[in-house]
């Protein structure tokens, strides 16, 4: 048996096992099968991923099942394995079998652990044959399994109004792009008469300058085609227009975020643009797109991330603006650059959710940056990890020598941008240089918010309540220092604790990857010869890598040079002259309302979208049917009989016999017609 | 095959349970429809095993000549196995959904599923076209009686409604097969299936049959005796009607208007269109503002069943069998919402979705089997409900993208009102304290979901064994309205290797254009 049948497999046959049986089994042994199922599948991932890197291995295509046969259409379940899904192994294996461990600590007193720790396990599943899949069908199953169990996950404290509005938001927004997914896969059937990837990417190149009838109007094939799967990415990745529902998605447990919303699913959209890159290569209109869709949610989510105050929302704005970066590179074709962010992005960006999930812990669950502060004693190694999030997000690393995780992989999207050379590809590059000093300045806002500063926790409701939790329970063993003393220093005599264990390995292995994970598979992934290691996963232009290594110093000095300059503007306004905020938002008020409340998105779709569908929906029922179709339809019959017969009571009981009447007025003509032949 | 005449003994062992129902008390009379249906279970597991899948076109054929040239002739295709098999398995459930909640006359309401039973599978199996008829329409009087003796407060109106729409449709149906009888010299739906109507003839033909079963799908707007009916109807009642008797209009299109009149098909393809897309958008929409749960679901089963619609009328391969298998896994999963229903409708005697919440609560059970039906009724891939949707959009998307850009709104409309229904439901605070007290699904509620889920499941991740009987009979239909097929809007072109101007008018791309490696004809009318 090949190993992927047990990756994919264990995870499900864990969550089946947790979810249906924790009730025979117990609640620990619900959580020890899931967490030991991945772990298992992450230790048969990190071989095969190890032996692509190697250059040993070569693609492979396991049988499972037959799904659907009709007429040409044909597909089966199977687990395909490649650089590619190798990648996304481990990646998904890696940080789904440490968020299971972490949520053993941060679940701790939830009595719902066994649902909670299936779910992940689901989620593991479908995330697995998403990445697995051999056709565009399992990809979509994979794809409706991984949002399934985000909308489980998400609507988890599902007595919250809040949580199940944010699930419902998250599965239908995606449904939106889901329209776009399954079009495109309709039309590529029609195009190439397959659904399966290989096939279709083969053929690809063959129906490239051909038109196609879409909608009453004629366009070009392959874009039609990809910009319509596109769309499905667009959901996906929380691109702009369809990224409403992901930082309302921070409702989930904390763990869910790290997992779900920043690390795996929200990346799928990447992955599906890489995964058919030979199929988008052959559109002369769909890179462009992806390219200006992926620089302007860059920029949009980075402008965002800026003033928000839940940590959480920093973290999914920062999530949303570096998925954007993603897709550029995608764009401007660097697909080995955009699956490289991807991969050292999942570990930074695991880290810094489960470090702020660490945060949220410590602070009795409040996630308001501004009642934090100071918290860097308190919790030094919670800090620490996220000091080496916080560096591997903002790039921090010097040219040609050595830096930590996001350096790489961000500047090799960046000189991509610039090395491409055309106007969409130049633009990508100057929003991304843009958006890098605001991931700058936002990442190290939320460090000097957090970790630096006196404490303010004293005007949180959430400390509040443990405060007066402990006296309520006479535990003033902890509060030595009394109230006098609290309220000076702005604790409120609250005294945040280091997380346990089960918590604090994830944040070590995952600040390993974020240190490390660039220096190490850099060549791998993007270096010249890179055709070795993706070995045709996806496609790969020569003449763009070597053109990225070959741009001006600048261009390779200058994500270095707005790091430290969105250090320097946090560093000024939020620790050596805290005032500078205020007096910035009451000089820009309306930049920074605009900004604090996302640009009105979610406004806009609700006067859009939402309350005239609402509205329709009433106008259809009550004027529609029951004020037409029923008043001139059945009710009019009925006003006519009645009129005629005069007799409106006899209707109601005599209805029965004139239907019999006619069934035998029915008969008898049956009858006749029978005899008379 | 056996020389047992299954048909048969499948028809006449309901109706033996209806007389015993009629003589017994309500303690037996529960037990017997029980045991009928179980039986004719068993028939229907046993006529599946021994169909020949790739076999003979018809099987299980019975013939006997009644009065006066009457005939009594049966006989089963695939397409017709697949429904019987959806209707003996949804009847034990529905006895079961009616076990504690029938106190009145239950002797008489349990003979009338028992009959109900009965025309059913007369329906799916009779080959003579007045056989058919007399079925077709005979069934709907059992229907009709159930919701009128053990309906709702307002089942007169329900039932009233429900017989209206209905007579409109099968005197017209009558009517034409009158017509048919006479002008092919037989009432053998086999033989009529390959008589070739006169084009003028099947205009009017195709109206008369599509009337009835217009109603009976039901399509918008002939849709309104839908919601009221099942709001009516007891929860036995409206997991058959969602689950079988919907599907007869289907069944309807399938056996005779596609095959018979398959030039006036392709003729009023545009109006089949038409309706069904508006049907998806608006009865999804109306779905999505209801506060009584019933009537969420039936508006949801047209929006479903309008995906029936364009599916069969697009005249391929895919569009025909997914058409197939939205009918079975709607019987599946709207019968089981129904059910769903019924389960918490028995404890708190109402079906105003407010005066419900956070049943995940005191009934994780049942939030667990809601979600499953929930998921298949969106068509979450691994269900029911995706394989069908998907099959039968792909097929229409060979006619017209604008059309399944429309249908697929679905999936987001279908989305939107079933989580706001489950989210209302299952999630949020126990705001009721009768409500929060409501116990989980006992023993007998779990033999009714359990087979369900697993039925939808089965059809999600292995479709094949219910996409294999009918196969062949589907390749056939294909191959009659073949002629028929539109031409579809796609007409993929290569302006590159034609440089002669007038091949950008040419209606498709030329075969040689293609790519080698490419499949870019999957539609045969390209090859032209």
């Amino acid at each position: 048996m090949h190993p992927i049948i047990l990756i994919v497999f264990l995870p499900l046959v864990a969550a089946i096992v947790a979810g249906l049986g924790h009730d025979i089994i117990g609640k620990v042994a619900a959580k020890a099968i899931t967490t030991g199922a991945l772990f298992a599948s992450c230790a048969l991932s990190w071989p095969i991923f190890l032996s692509f890197v190697a250059g040993g291995a070569e693609a492979t295509v396991v049988p499972v099942l037959q799904w659907v046969k009709s007429g040409e259409l044909d597909f089966s379940w199977a687990l395909r394995v490649d650089t590619l899904t190798a990648v996304m192994l481990v990646v998904v294996t890696s940080v789904s079998a440490l968020v299971h461990l972490y949520s053993w600590g941060y679940m701790d007193e939830d009595p719902d652990q066994p649902r909670f720790f299936a779910y992940l396990s689901l989620f593991t599943f479908a995330m697995l044959m998403l990445v697995t899949a051999d056709n565009l069908v399992q990809m979509f199953f994979g794809w409706e399994g991984v949002g399934l169990a985000s909308y489980l996950l998400i609507g988890f404290w599902f007595r919250k109004p809040s949580a199940n509005a944010a699930a419902m938001k998250a599965f239908v927004v995606n449904r939106v792009g889901d329209l776009g997914f399954m079009m495109g896969i309709f039309g590529t059937f029609l195009v190439f008469g397959t659904v399966s990837i290989p096939e279709i990417l083969s053929a690809a190149p063959g129906m490239a300058g051909s038109t196609i009838g879409f909608l009453g109007q004629r366009f070009d094939t392959m874009t039609v085609l990809c910009i319509l799967l596109f769309i499905g990415a667009m959901g996906k990745s929380a691109q702009l227009g369809l990224h409403t529902w992901l930082s309302d998605a921070m409702e989930g447990p904390t763990p869910v975020s790290a997992l779900i919303h920043a690390a795996t699913m929200v990346t799928a959209g990447v992955f599906m643009v890489c995964r058919l890159s030979p199929m988008f290569e052959t559109s002369p209109v769909a890179p462009g797109f992806v390219t200006f869709i992926g620089a302007a949610t860059c920029f949009f989510a980075a402008t965002v991330g800026t003033t928000q105050t839940d940590i959480k929302r920093v973290i999914a704005y920062s999530t949303c603006s570096q998925l954007g970066y993603m897709f550029f590179a995608a764009g401007v074709g660097a697909y080995g650059a955009a699956m490289f962010h991807l991969f050292t992005h999942a570990f930074f960006k695991a880290l810094l959710f489960l470090g702020a999930g660490s945060v949220i812990h410590a602070m009795y669950h409040e996630q308001d940056m501004r009642y934090y502060g100071g918290l860097r004693k308190s919790i030094p190694l919670t800090f620490w990890a996220m000091m080496a999030g916080t560096l591997a997000i903002t790039g921090v690393g010097i040219v040609d020598v050595a830096g930590f995780a996001g350096f790489y992989s961000k500047d090799a999207i960046l000189e991509a941008a610039f090395a491409r050379g055309t106007e969409l590809s130049t633009f990508a590059f100057a929003v991304g240089i843009f958006a890098a000093l605001l991931t700058s300045f936002y990442s190290w806002r939320l460090m000097f918010l957090t970790f630096y500063g006196k404490p303010r926790w004293e005007q949180s409701e959430h400390i509040q309540h443990a405060v007066h939790d402990a006296h309520g329970h006479g535990d003033h063993a902890h509060n030595d220092h009394g109230h006098h003393a609290s309220s000076s220093d702005g604790t409120a005599g609250y005294h945040p604790h280091e997380s346990p264990l089960s918590m604090l390995i994830p944040l070590g292995v995952l600040s390993v990857g974020a240190v490390l994970a660039g220096f190490v598979f850099h060549g791998a992934f993007i270096s010249e010869g890179i055709g070795e290691f993706w070995k045709g996963s996806l496609a790969f232009d020569e003449h763009l890598i070597r053109a990225m290594h070959e741009v001006p110093e600048w261009v390779k000095w200058a994500p270095f040079g707005v790091m430290l300059t969105g250090f320097a503007i946090a560093y000024y306004a939020y620790i050596a002259s805290p005032a500078f905020p205020a007096a910035f938002v009451s000089q820009f008020g309306a930049l920074y309302t605009f900004l604090l409340n996302k640009w009105y998105w979610d406004e806009l779709y609700d006067a859009v979208f939402i309350r005239p569908a609402m509205w329709l929906g009433r106008v259809f029922w009550k004027v529609g049917d029951v004020g037409m179709i029923d008043r001139f339809g059945p009710n009019g019959a009925a006003w006519i009989v009645a009129r005629s017969s005069r007799a409106a009571v006899k209707l109601q009981s005599g209805f029965l016999y004139s239907y019999a009447l006619v069934m035998l007025v029915g008969l008898v003509g049956a009858v006749s017609w029978a005899i008379a032949k | 095959m056996s020389g047992l005449p299954f048909l048969s003994l499948m028809l006449v062992v309901p109706l033996i349970g209806a007389v015993a129902c009629l003589a017994a008390g309500r303690e037996q009379a529960r037990m017997i429809a029980l045991a009928a249906t179980m039986v004719d279970l068993v028939l229907g597991a046993m006529l599946w095993a021994s169909y020949d899948v790739g076999g003979a076109q018809w099987q299980f054929q019975e013939h006997a000549s009644l009065f006066a040239g009457f005939e009594w002739k049966l006989g089963i295709d695939g397409i017709a196995l697949l429904l019987i098999g959806l209707t003996v398995f949804l009847m034990p459930i529905c006895i079961g959904a009616s076990w504690n909640t029938i106190e009145k006359r239950a002797g008489e309401y349990y003979a009338n599923f028992l009959v109900m039973e009965t025309l059913m599978i007369g329906v799916f199996s009779a080959q003579d076209l007045f056989l058919f008829y007399i079925m077709f329409e005979a069934g709907l009087i059992p229907m009709y009686l159930i919701i009128g003796i053990w309906g709702g407060a307002d089942r007169i109106y329900a039932s009233y409604k429900f017989f209206l729409y209905t007579l409109l449709g099968s005197v017209l149906m009558l009517i034409a097969m009158f017509w048919m009888a006479n002008e092919a010299g037989t009432t053998d739906i086999p033989t009529l299936m390959a008589y070739n109507f006169p084009v003028q003839a099947q205009w009017w033909l195709w109206l008369a049959f599509f009337a009835s079963f217009a109603v009976k799908m039901p399509m918008w707007p002939t849709h309104t005796w839908l919601p009221d009916a099942h709001v009516q109807a007891p929860t036995g009642g409206s997991i058959i009607l969602a689950g079988v008797l919907l599907k007869m209009g289907g069944y309807g299109f399938i056996r005779f208007s596609l095959p018979m009149f398959p030039e006036a098909s392709a003729q009023f393809a545009p109006l089949i269109y038409g309706l069904s897309m508006a049907a998806v958008v608006i009865t999804s929409l109306i779905a999505l503002v209801q506060h009584d749960m019933k009537k969420l679901i039936a508006y949801s089963s047209v929006a479903h069943m309008a995906i029936v619609t364009v599916g069969l009328f697009a005249f391929n391969r895919q569009g025909l069998e997914g058409s197939m298998i939205v009918m079975l896994s709607h019987g599946l999963v709207a019968g089981a919402l129904f059910l769903a229903v019924g389960v918490i409708y028995d404890r708190l005697h109402t079906r105003e979705i407010d005066r419900y919440g956070g049943l995940a609560i005191n009934m994780p059970g049942y939030a667990l089997f809601f979600m499953l039906f929930t998921m298949a009724s969106i068509g979450l891939p691994g269900t029911s409900g995706f394989v069908g949707e998907f099959l039968s959009l792909i097929g229409i998307y060979a006619v017209s993208s604008a059309v399944t850009l429309v249908c697929t709104t679905g999936i987001i409309l279908g989305a939107a009102y079933m989580l706001y229904l489950y989210r209302r439901v299952v999630f949020g605070v126990q705001k009721n304290a009768d409500a929060a007290a409501m116990p989980d699904l006992d023993a007998r509620e779990w033999a009714m979901m359990v087979p369900l889920a697993v039925a939808v499941l089965w059809m999600g991740i292995y479709p094949e064994t219910f996409l294999a009987p009918m196969r062949k009979d589907i390749a056939s239909l294909e191959a009659r309205v073949a002629q028929a097929r539109p031409k579809g809007d796609a007409q993929i072109r290569f302006a590159a290797a034609h440089s002669a101007g007038h091949a950008a008018d040419h209606s498709a791309g030329e075969p040689a254009a293609k790519p080698a490696g490419g499949h870019a004809a999957a539609e045969p009318e390209e090859a032209h």
